[in-house]
């Protein structure tokens, strides 16, 4: 009899996702304008370590365009995918709903008003911090709008909240939006998301958060297996159901909120990776979890690197890219999916 | 083993249990029967813990509300009248969700919830499906499944909603035996909600009659499969023939 293998992350397919971000952090630092030899990058990136001195053969310039200019960048775009799909994996749990993803509570159109106040209020220093106090005070009153619902905290009232608050914030920022139509431009870029760097400053804004989300979501996620089966026989296999889905939701959305706040709205990587990685690794969230972080943030870098060098010196809005390549699978998991429970 | 006292369920507006008493032995087995909207289930789910409830509901000695969920987890199992079958979870993975009341939170299962999940599918004769993802079996091989992840559960009090309910008549007989043979084997007392009176009867010791959300008859299946009692009861017209293992119900058109 074949031993019994229970549904764990595998270590090929864990290499196999730190051999994406490698791979993608890697052509995101050598390709752009300048392109740099790929050994040569990878040379000067484990110099970075402290204590690694190989010789890369860059001159200072180069050295600088990558510790100053691409790396963040990179890194930036490979945090934003790694917290937009782990809490896409999360949400899809939580709510048993293979086409949840994380803005479904308001974070997107929270952090969407945010940005809008921020940007017609000519405090344009602030936005990162307004996209994120609206989306997570979005998700708040989404959470209690829920709850307030009844005894029955079901998913179905929290995600009609989500819908309801998602429309009331959506109806503010038209009008604000109306009020300053001069404002219209640099509130549509932001909605189609960039991964503009200033130094390392993003990364260090988004970076505490990512660490709470990734902490907490991996720790909580054989639950999530275990909450499969619903809240009345997860509730009869010793589990506390709304309570994980809470702290789960809280964790999913922190990490959301902190993305959306230095990225803008990129659309789908929070559906796309996590179905993928469901398709080739099992359904199991121990490994869709870990696995979505790691592909995710491989895509998105990847994804912004085909943004910034497809019409070079142009840029494309990343939003576009992912929408470009996510939708058509958002259409094929529609069609191919045999169970759509809320 | 369990005492159920004065049990009062309020679902919604309406109270659907009115101050229910049962109690089940050590080893026993017993089948709660009555009309659709007695508040079987509902006593079935008071018990397992999916329900709030007034009254007193007391497990080898101790009261439940005294009980926290991993431990009530470790006393009582459920197999629900419908599980849920989540998208894509393999047998293996599904059964080992049974033994979630002994894995630390954030911990994994150990070699010994894996073995403890060996033999339980070894004594279902699951082996062979542990790599199947559970949507693709069929409605009795399920049936054995939820069984065993419910067995893996390691408690001693087994509570089945319905058990048969979806199973074809030959798949029922299946069942209830494997039931039944488990019960000797762990020592398993057992709880059941049952439509089929004949076949309740057949295998409980003990039938529970619950009408209107009251206890209307509880003793051996003689006394409570009684063409009287079911015509009040049941508003049903039956013919109660003695059988080899208990009376068999048969239902007898009314005009």
């Amino acid at each position: 009899m074949a031993t019994l293998r229970p549904a764990r992350l595998r270590p090929g397919w864990l290499a196999a996702g730190i051999g994406a971000v490698l791979v993608a952090l890697v052509a995101g630092v050598a390709l752009g304008p300048v392109t740099l030899p790929p050994g040569s990058v990878a040379a000067e990136l484990l110099n970075l370590i402290p204590g690694v001195d190989l010789p890369s053969g860059l001159n200072e310039r180069e050295i600088a365009i990558i510790t100053e200019l691409r790396l963040p960048r990179v890194v930036l775009g490979l945090l934003v995918g790694a917290m937009l799909s782990l809490s896409g994996g999360c949400y899809q749990g939580v709510f048993r709903n293979p086409l949840a993803d994380p803005y479904l509570l308001g974070v997107a159109a929270g952090a969407g008003l945010g940005a809008t106040m921020a940007i017609a209020f000519r405090a344009g220093a602030v936005l990162p911090l307004a996209a994120f106090a609206g989306a997570a005070t979005a998700v708040v009153a989404t959470y209690l709008l829920g709850v307030a619902g009844g005894r029955d905290r079901t998913s179905a009232t929290l995600i009609l909240a989500g819908v309801a608050v998602s429309s009331f914030l959506a109806a503010i920022q038209t009008y604000l939006l109306q009020r300053n139509v001069d404002t219209i431009r640099e509130v549509y870029s932001w909605l189609l998301g960039r991964l503009a760097t200033n130094g390392w400053h993003e990364v260090t804004l988004l970076l505490p958060y990512a660490l709470v989300t990734t902490v907490v979501v991996l720790a909580l996620r054989r639950e999530l297996d275990v909450l499969s089966v619903g809240d009345t026989e997860a509730a009869s296999l010793g589990l506390h159901p709304q309570r994980s889905r809470m702290i789960l939701l809280a964790a999913a959305s922190l990490g959301a909120a902190a993305a959306v706040a230095v990225s803008g709205l990129i659309g789908f990587v929070g559906i796309i990776v996590p179905h993928l990685v469901r398709m080739l690794a099992g359904g199991s969230y121990r490994s869709i979890l870990p696995l979505s972080l790691l592909f995710g943030a491989a895509f998105l870098a990847l994804a912004d690197l085909a943004a910034r060098t497809l019409i070079a010196p142009g840029e494309l809005p990343i939003g576009v890219v992912t929408a470009f390549f996510g939708a058509p699978f958002f259409v094929l998991v529609l069609r191919t999916t045999r169970r759509v429970s809320v | 083993m369990l005492a159920v006292e004065g049990v009062r369920v309020t679902l919604g507006d309406a109270e659907v249990l009115h101050g229910v008493d049962l109690t089940v032995a050590s080893g026993e087995w017993v089948t709660v029967i009555g009309p659709n909207g007695a508040g079987k289930s509902t006593l079935l789910r008071a018990v397992g813990g999916a329900v709030p409830c007034q009254g007193r509901i007391i497990i080898d000695g101790t009261p439940t509300s005294a009980l926290p969920r991993r431990r009530r987890a470790q006393l009582v199992a459920t197999v629900a009248q419908q599980p849920v079958v989540p998208p894509g979870m393999r047998v293996l993975d599904y059964v080992l969700l049974g033994r979630t009341p002994y894995i630390a939170p954030l911990g994994r299962e150990s070699a010994q919830d894996l073995s403890i999940v060996e033999q339980v599918l070894d004594s279902l004769e699951l082996r062979r499906f542990t790599g199947r993802e559970l949507e693709t079996l069929s409605g009795g091989e399920r049936q054995r499944v939820f069984l065993a992840r419910a067995l893996a559960q390691g408690a001693p009090l087994l509570l089945l909603d319905e058990p048969t309910s979806a199973l074809d008549i030959g798949h029922q007989q299946e069942v209830l035996e494997l039931v039944d043979r488990l019960r000797q084997e762990r020592a398993l007392t057992v709880l059941a909600t049952m439509h089929d009176l004949s076949v309740a009867g057949e295998y409980a010791d003990r039938l529970v009659l619950l009408a209107e959300g009251r206890v209307a008859a509880d003793g051996p299946p003689e006394q409570v499969l009684t063409e009287e009692l079911l015509a009040l009861h049941y508003r049903a017209r039956v013919r109660v023939i003695a059988g080899e293992f208990g009376p068999i119900v048969v239902p007898v058109r009314l005009s």
